[in-house]
């Protein structure tokens, strides 16, 4: 058991962007936090990323600014480690551990985050079946690991399709909601590829463009000017294999009213979030209530944004829906409020 | 290609599919057009795997074809459907065995409206009451006669005669697989392998030593469509879509394909011989057709059958360069020969002659 | 040859392999603001020419961009030039330059 000092303790389950910048603004109240996170690294996704959107800053920085964040005095840091059982007490709550350690908390706070969805469950898109078929965070990893993009034929490719809305906005997935962030990626990707491929015609092909944050708009305008990148309505219905392993695809131009076909060397499909499966878990073992989407619910959707169904239980970042970053980053901040708006008050 | 995606989808749709005691309802088109694979298909199933099926001849038409041609109304159909569960009930029979892939729509279709709607299964009771005094009971499994073919797919393989082989190159024979659009896009938890990657056929081709040639326009209907076809001058448009198929599985250069459904069979069959004639084009190695079998026919040539009795003779396009290939003896002065040797008919030359 | 009394339909996909290139290449090298186009349909909207006949000033120029140039010539004529879609358009192309360009285009090209 940990020793415990005098101040309160919080218990943070989840060690990325919004767990580590919620825990720091405790800390910094005069809380005593330990961060419970199951992989080997802080971080969470963002350890994934190359450049973030809007403006194709490197995704490092937030990693060195979350590892400054996390190096203060009354944060405990336990990687590796998953809660199994989270019991109510006079004073708060007991979270047991998978590893020889139980902690006592005041509050807890669940920032269990987002996890992307699998894009083989779109049969007809091909993924892990036709070789040229690649999502987001595959096209994301080549880019962090630098070098030339190539097919897995070993060609440069001329010609690039980006899907948008893979597993989102989709019935026959059981996601109905909009992961907000894949459009802005796909442009930004595009961008990123335009860079790497120059003489490649580079498409995407949207349901809607969904580019609602700042600089977005102004990004999806210098992709269409300086970058040549063609955006095309119309959703993705199959893709198949040509002999020479190129891929066909089969959309529609909705905006002229006629069925399009055309091969490319490599598909991107950006495929969206979903609710995570330590989100799930966390969230049966503090017997939180859900919204229909699988995410977990807050109290109150304008007003309690970072409160759970339970007292004494709070959300921070990607387990309550889809977020970038930055939003992820307030949401957080405002978590650590309400948290202490609910400690000051006992 | 990587094929472990495809086994990974296969293995989540699985379906039940029943032991023995069959209660068999035969096609409209595969009797007319394939005449020996029903035969055949009994015969497998009878003498080589020893399973009890039932050939009713009090059953009729499904009415398929004329439901989709909006001349059956929906009312009628059902209660066809459930004349044929009574005959089903009164022979004894729980599993129902279907020989179309049209008919194995309808029945799923039916039987799913009356899970969703029960009213219509008391409106239907009644109305066979009515009108033959009969009862029915809902089956308990129904698949079609290609998933029975798929389920025995291994008892088959033992007992085979014949490989599907290129015997003078030692590879698997190239083989195009086409699905009926009934079997799986309407229900894809009654479809092996699911509606994208169905497996019912590329399980028995790859079991006997096929490889299945995967090809961009694969899923794309054949065109049959009922409606479209039955007047004559849109027939076109019917042909247009096999044509696409055809288009696209031409740089594979497949040696046969295989449909299970009979529509897809007779149309993939009979429209290269159109296309032959109209545009000039064919689409097999060296100016000739692809052949086109049902899996019946295929099942009877890997178990050694005559392929005259199997009825390869009535097909447009010539088999016998697969039976080549594949090491199949047989005697040409027999082709268009009847069982006592009369002569019996034979198709147009399918070789273009434009 | 038989007459089997029906005739083939021809496809309507738009097959972007049979694509070409030049007269689309012309109107951007000229006019790249065309570029930044998202087919919003203000300019057809508003268009004097498109609300008395059929022609679809936002139709065209997204099948310019797919290579599909068939009837353009015709098509494109009946632009009364007023300017009114360059008031309204949100990402400030200069729709007229854009029409004036094709029709030189379609001439230049004819011939080659």
């Amino acid at each position: 058991m940990i020793q415990l000092s005098m101040k309160k303790n919080i218990l943070t389950i989840g060690g990325g962007v919004a767990g580590i910048e919620a825990s720091n603004i405790l800390a910094g109240m005069g809380y005593s936090v330990s961060i419970v996170e199951k992989e080997v690294t802080l971080g969470g996704k963002v350890n994934q990323w190359h450049k973030l959107f809007p403006d194709l800053r490197d995704a490092s920085d937030i990693n060195d600014y979350l590892k400054k964040r996390v190096k203060q005095p009354e944060i405990m840091v336990f990687t590796n480690t998953e809660i199994t059982s989270v019991k109510k007490t006079d004073d708060g709550f007991y979270a047991k551990s998978n590893r020889a350690v139980g902690f006592e908390a005041h509050a807890i706070l669940l920032a269990t985050g987002f996890d992307v969805f699998k894009a083989e469950r779109k049969e007809e898109y091909g993924y892990t079946i036709y070789d040229n078929v690649i999502t987001s965070v595959d096209l994301e990893k080549q880019f962090k690991k630098g070098g030339a993009i190539h097919t897995t034929g070993g060609k440069t490719p001329k010609r690039v399709a980006f899907i948008h809305c893979v597993g989102s906005r989709d019935a026959k997935t059981g996601n109905h909601y909009c992961s907000k962030v894949c459009c802005v990626t796909g442009v930004k990707q595009a961008i990123e590829l335009s860079h790497l491929l120059p003489d490649a015609e580079i498409f995407c092909f949207y349901m809607d463009l969904r580019m609602y944050g700042l600089e977005f708009e102004e990004l999806y305008k210098s992709a269409q000017e300086k970058h040549n990148i063609q955006f095309i309505r119309g959703r993705l219905s199959e893709a198949s294999e040509n002999i020479d392993n190129t891929i066909l695809i089969k959309c529609e131009d909705t905006l002229s009213g006629r069925p399009l076909k055309m091969n490319v060397d490599l598909v991107v499909l950006l495929v969206g979030m979903e609710a995570g499966s330590g989100t799930h878990a966390a969230g049966e073992l503090c017997k939180l209530n859900f919204q229909e989407n699988n995410f977990l619910a807050c109290s109150d959707i304008h007003l309690g944004r970072n409160c759970s169904s339970r007292e004494g239980i709070f959300l921070a970042g990607s387990c309550i829906g889809p977020m970038s970053i930055p939003e992820t980053l307030d949401n957080a901040r405002s978590a650590a409020l309400e948290i202490h708006k609910f400690l000051s008050k006992n | 290609m990587k094929v472990q995606g495809k086994r990974k989808i296969w293995h989540d749709y699985q379906k039940e599919i029943a032991d023995d005691h069959y209660y068999y309802v035969r096609s409209c088109i595969r009797q007319n057009f394939f005449p020996a694979s029903e035969y055949y298909f009994l015969k497998i199933l009878k003498d080589v795997l020893g399973k009890d099926v039932f050939d009713d001849p009090k059953h009729t038409t499904c009415t398929g074809i004329g439901y989709h041609a909006d001349i059956i109304p929906f009312e009628t159909i059902q209660t066809v459907v459930a004349r044929h569960f009574a005959l089903m009930t009164e022979a004894g029979y729980k599993n129902f065995a279907v020989s179309c892939v049209t008919s194995f729509g309808i029945y799923s279709e039916i039987t799913e409206t009356w899970k969703e709607f029960p009213e219509e299964l008391e409106k239907t009771r009644i109305a066979l009451k009515k009108s033959t005094g009969r009862e029915f009971k809902v089956p308990a499994n129904i698949t079609h006669t290609s998933d029975l073919i798929y389920k025995f797919k291994g008892d088959i393989a033992e007992k085979q005669v014949h490989e599907l082989i290129n015997k003078k190159t030692g590879k698997p024979l190239q083989i195009i697989e086409h699905v009926g659009c009934h079997y799986a896009k309407i229900f894809p938890s009654k479809g092996v392998g699911g509606a994208e990657f169905p497996n019912v056929l590329t399980g028995m081709i790859e079991e006997w030593g096929g490889e299945v040639v995967d090809y961009p326009e694969r899923r794309h209907c054949c065109g049959f469509g009922f409606r479209q076809y039955l007047v004559q001058g849109n027939r076109g448009y019917s042909l247009a879509n096999s044509k696409k198929k055809f288009e696209s599985m031409k740089p594979y250069h497949p040696d046969a394909i295989i449909c299970n459904c009979p529509g897809c069979t007779m149309f993939l069959d009979k429209w290269q011989y159109v296309l032959s004639e109209t545009e000039g084009k064919t689409y097999g190695a060296y100016g000739s057709g692809i052949p086109v079998l049902t899996y019946e026919e295929l099942a009877g040539l890997v178990l050694g059958y005559n392929p005259w009795d199997l009825g390869l003779q009535m097909h447009q396009v010539d088999s016998e360069p697969l039976l080549d290939k594949m090491g199949i003896e047989y005697d040409p002065e027999k082709k268009y020969l009847g069982k006592k040797d009369q002569y019996i008919g034979q198709p147009c030359n399918i070789v273009a002659s434009l | 040859m038989i007459d089997f009394g029906f005739t083939l339909s021809e496809t309507r996909t738009i097959d972007y392999e049979q694509f070409d290139g030049r007269l689309l290449n012309y109107v951007l090298q000229n006019e790249p603001s065309f570029l930044t186009c998202l087919s919003c349909g203000g300019c057809t909207a508003t268009c004097s020419a498109g609300n008395l006949i059929e022609f679809n000033i936002r139709k065209i120029n997204l099948l310019l961009r797919m290579g599909e140039y068939e009837g353009l010539a015709r098509e494109i004529d009946k632009c009364m030039l007023c300017g009114k879609c360059i008031l309204i358009c949100p990402r400030d192309i200069n729709i007229r330059n854009v029409v004036m360009l094709i029709k030189k285009g379609i001439v230049k090209y004819k011939n080659e």
